[in-house]
């Protein structure tokens, strides 16, 4: 493929996306004309619009291209495609301002109900935005835009596919538009953090199983004989994701003219499959390639070898092994049988070490370069997300057990849990790598500014204790407050005095969240100031020094 | 350990490494920390036992029981019982009493206050206000106006079968829709609005023609609100000469209701609350203060 030589010719895949993409145009045009909602029309428009460009660009890109696809290597040296990685940097970058300021909307809604703008704008539709926003967009953008790099600089090899990697990037993008436009205008499955109806989640599978052949594919080529760690985390994420995505989707639509479908598991055990599939998208998604990327960044940016190979493997397998079970301890004291609970608990403190081993692996990976904490606040950033690490992945053990749980499910404990990881972990792990990787990607010296960086750190930091602390403190005394009785046995508190009693607590929470999203204003410009700086001297390598 | 990367020993720690390398990282061949391992032991041992302790293990009809013999909806029993056990007996008391009798028995009365304002916070409190204040559309309980009677078994029918609530026994009286339903022209509507607040002693408007508006109240109004505008409990219908106004008391607020009507849902409470609680209940709104 590579040395053909010969007149320019339409590959194969060229000329079967495009058809694809004509087919699904076709009834995106249906769809435009005669969806049986407002929503579902504007949806078939939008889908239209996509199609048409996609095959725009592909034949766009045939006129522009030479007739040869590049090349896997260049005078020995890998060819590595970074041009996905950058649009899915640049794309998680706007996803974190646009997911976090609707967090911090929605928080100024809970303290201030009046902010409830009927009905587009209410609470209940512009939470799942917040959660998909900041969860699927920013975190999925993170985790598929480095898995894209990670896996080539660690098997020396270029991504699988010509058409693919471009096809998961806007794919995917392009799944996160129809969820959110979505949720405003009122389309949902209802199931937490699997909101989107059939035909998104149709589109999700389709983009999913492609990236896995990509992801494969790239490790098929790799010119290292192992492969590394973090790959071994990325694939079971795919792969785990793809096995709950298809588990809680079955789903069969009224009519494909309609967004409305109806899932296949009914009662007790829809809500398992559902708990299932929700607890193991923090497991497969929120943490497990989250730790890929500690495993890559990590050692890199303190330049010192990995802690323990061993241990590596052992929490790797423990880890996976044990988090699929515990999905039942978001359900305690509910119809699931007694002897489900009973599992969902054990699995659950079975897997405080496995987590922490991540953890351990991470922080000891430091000894002998901790000084570079004064002086890279990267670096900060990404020790200080293992460290969050590890307080939520003791957290939630304790939380599973189930006289815990009896106080805090259902209170803002749940939120304050959520955040200190999603928050501390998920999100400063993903700015360690992106700080990282953009000066690497767009060929620059370094960041624009290290002081920016310094007041990302501190400010998000502070955003974080003020928001982790308030909600811990509100959860806890909601739970207090809920279950106590007076001597002659009854309530004490009615739900409202629990309400009007968090108030206070509910503005702190606020103001948390904007100074965390302060922060993110702060990475922008300092990225996109990276970005703007003249390229690092055009003698210097493309990268940074691969291995000696 | 491939050729091409040989095992080294790392400077910093003394340990020696894999011999893997990847894009410049390295592994060290570091044992397990011995803590970590035996937690991880320990957390196994721990979930060993509960397992035997309590129901777990799927068979093929039901689960292992455990060795405690605990189970979820027996823990909720007992604890209902013991609920039961700290209200000593008042409950049934409080079923078995007649309603006037409760608050001439002052230990029952406060234990009925309790356990309605609990009711009252959680069921009541979202239309009537946490202290009975009532909104727009939805009656005050300490003004001592009552569309439906403010005796303290009178009361207990409203709270037990509820108002236009779907149950036959409930209260049925609606506003009629004068307006809509084509009854009254715009002018009349007008003049009647003008007429009912002057009944409430509110000052009469510039052009007002409350000679004309009393002619249609009579032919109109006087079969529900009577002929003094005072209302009738039997059929739900307003007091309309005090200041205390339901849909609100402006000129447009009456217009408004003269021309469409009214008919605000006070739900039944029957079936959805216990006997005892719609008592406690009934004791609770009478002694708040606008009781008859």
């Amino acid at each position: 493929m590579a040395n053909a030589a010969g007149p320019k010719r339409l590959t194969m895949s060229e000329v079967g996306v495009a058809i694809a993409l004509g087919a699904l145009a076709l009834y995106a045009t249906a769809v435009a004309a005669n969806g049986w909602s407002v929503a579902f029309r504007f949806h078939g428009f939008l889908t239209l619009a996509a199609s048409v460009a996609g095959i725009f660009a592909i034949f766009n890109n045939f006129y522009e291209r030479g007739p040869d696809l590049p090349p896997a290597e260049i005078d020995g040296r890998p060819n590595y495609n970074f041009g996905p990685v950058k649009f899915m940097t640049a794309a998680a970058v706007f996803w974190a301002i646009a997911g976090m300021s609707v967090g911090l909307y929605i928080a100024l809604e809970l303290a201030f109900p009046g902010l409830n703008v009927a009905p587009w704008f209410n609470f209940g539709r512009l939470r799942p935005l917040h959660t998909s926003a900041v969860i699927f967009a920013f975190g999925g953008n993170v985790l598929i835009g480095t898995s894209f790099y990670v896996v080539q600089r660690t098997t020396r090899a270029r991504l699988a596919g010509y058409l693919a990697p471009w096809f998961v990037a806007l794919g995917y993008n392009f799944f996160i538009v129809l969820a959110g436009t979505g949720y405003l205008l009122g389309v949902t499955a209802s199931k937490e953090y699997a909101e989107p109806e059939w035909y998104a989640k149709l589109l999700l599978t389709v983009v999913w199983l492609t990236y896995l052949g990509v992801f494969v594919g790239t490790l098929m080529r790799r010119k290292e004989p192992h492969i590394y760690v973090a790959n071994w985390f990325y694939l079971s994420f795919i792969l785990t994701i793809a096995v709950l995505h298809l588990g809680n989707s079955p789903t069969v639509p009224i009519s494909l003219m309609s967004d409305k479908s109806y899932i296949v598991w009914s009662g007790v055990q829809d809500a398992m499959i559902q708990w299932w599939y929700g607890h193991n998208a923090v497991a497969f998604f929120l943490t497990v390639p989250f730790l890929a990327i500690m495993y890559y960044f990590v050692p890199k940016r303190a330049e010192r070898p990995i802690y323990s190979y061993r241990l590596s493997i052992v929490h790797f397998w423990t880890l996976i092994f044990i988090y699929i079970w515990a999905g039942p301890h978001h359900l305690m004291y509910t119809a699931l049988p007694d002897w489900t609970q009973t599992l969902g608990m054990v699995f659950s403190i079975v897997l405080w070490m496995p987590s922490w081993g991540g953890m351990i692996n991470g922080l000891l990976t430091l000894s002998g370069a901790w000084d570079k904490l004064r002086t890279d606040p990267v670096l900060r950033m990404l020790v200080v997300a293992v460290a969050f690490y590890g307080m939520a992945t003791f957290e939630g053990p304790m939380m599973s057990i189930k006289t815990v749980n009896a106080l805090s499910h259902y209170t803002d404990w749940g939120i304050a849990h959520v955040h200190s990881g999603s928050l501390g972990w998920v999100a400063y792990i993903s700015f360690g790598a992106i700080y990282s990787m953009v000066p690497w990607l767009w060929k620059r010296q370094g960041l624009y500014s290290l002081r920016l960086v310094n007041w990302h750190f501190w400010i998000s930091n502070l955003g974080i204790v003020l928001y982790v602390s308030s909600m811990w403190a509100a959860g806890i005394m909601e739970g207090l407050m809920w279950r106590a009785y007076n001597r002659q046995g009854f309530l004490q508190y009615s739900f409202v005095d629990t309400v009007a009693a968090a108030h206070p607590l509910y503005a702190v929470r606020a103001l948390g969240g904007a100074l965390f999203l302060s922060g993110v204003f702060i990475m922008a410009w300092n990225l996109w100031m990276t970005v703007r700086a003249a390229p690092a001297g055009v003698a210097a390598a493309p990268l940074p020094a691969p291995a000696e | 350990m491939d050729a091409k990367h040989p095992v080294e020993i790392d400077e910093f720690t003394g340990v020696a490494t894999t011999g893997h390398e990847w894009d410049g990282i390295k592994e060290l061949n570091n044992p397990l920390p011995r803590w970590w391992l035996w937690t991880f032991y320990a957390s196994i041992a721990f979930a060993t036992v509960y397992v035997v302790l309590y129901p777990a293990i799927p068979l093929v009809r039901g689960a292992t029981p455990g060795l405690l013999g605990w189970h979820s909806r027996e823990a909720v029993s007992q604890d209902l019982a013991a609920l039961d056990a700290t209200r000593g007996g008042e409950m049934e008391k409080l079923a078995a009493t007649p309603l006037a009798a409760i608050e001439s028995d002052p230990k029952l009365l406060s234990f009925a206050r309790d356990a309605g304002r609990a009711a009252f916070a959680d069921d009541c409190a979202p239309c009537h206000g946490a202290g009975g204040q009532g909104s727009i559309g939805y009656p005050n309980l300490n003004a001592n106006r009552w569309l439906w009677g403010g005796k303290v078994d009178q009361i207990y029918a409203t709270i037990e079968h509820g108002a236009r609530s779907g149950d036959p026994k409930g209260h049925q009286g609606l506003m009629p829709a004068f307006g809509r339903d084509g009854i009254l022209d715009d002018a009349k509507i007008s003049h009647v609005a003008d007429y009912v607040r002057s009944l409430a002693g509110f000052p009469a408007a510039k052009g007002a023609d409350v000679a004309d508006g009393l002619k249609v109240f009579q032919a109109n109004c006087v079969v529900c609100h009577g002929a003094d505008g005072k209302g009738n409990v039997q059929v739900g219908s307003a007091n309309l000469t005090t200041k205390v106004w339901l849909y609100g008391p402006t000129k447009e607020d009456i217009v408004k209701g003269v021309w469409g009507g009214h008919g605000g849902v006070m739900p039944y409470w029957s079936g959805r609350l216990s006997e005892p609680t719609i008592r406690a209940l009934a004791v609770y709104v009478h002694t708040l203060g606008g009781g008859q």
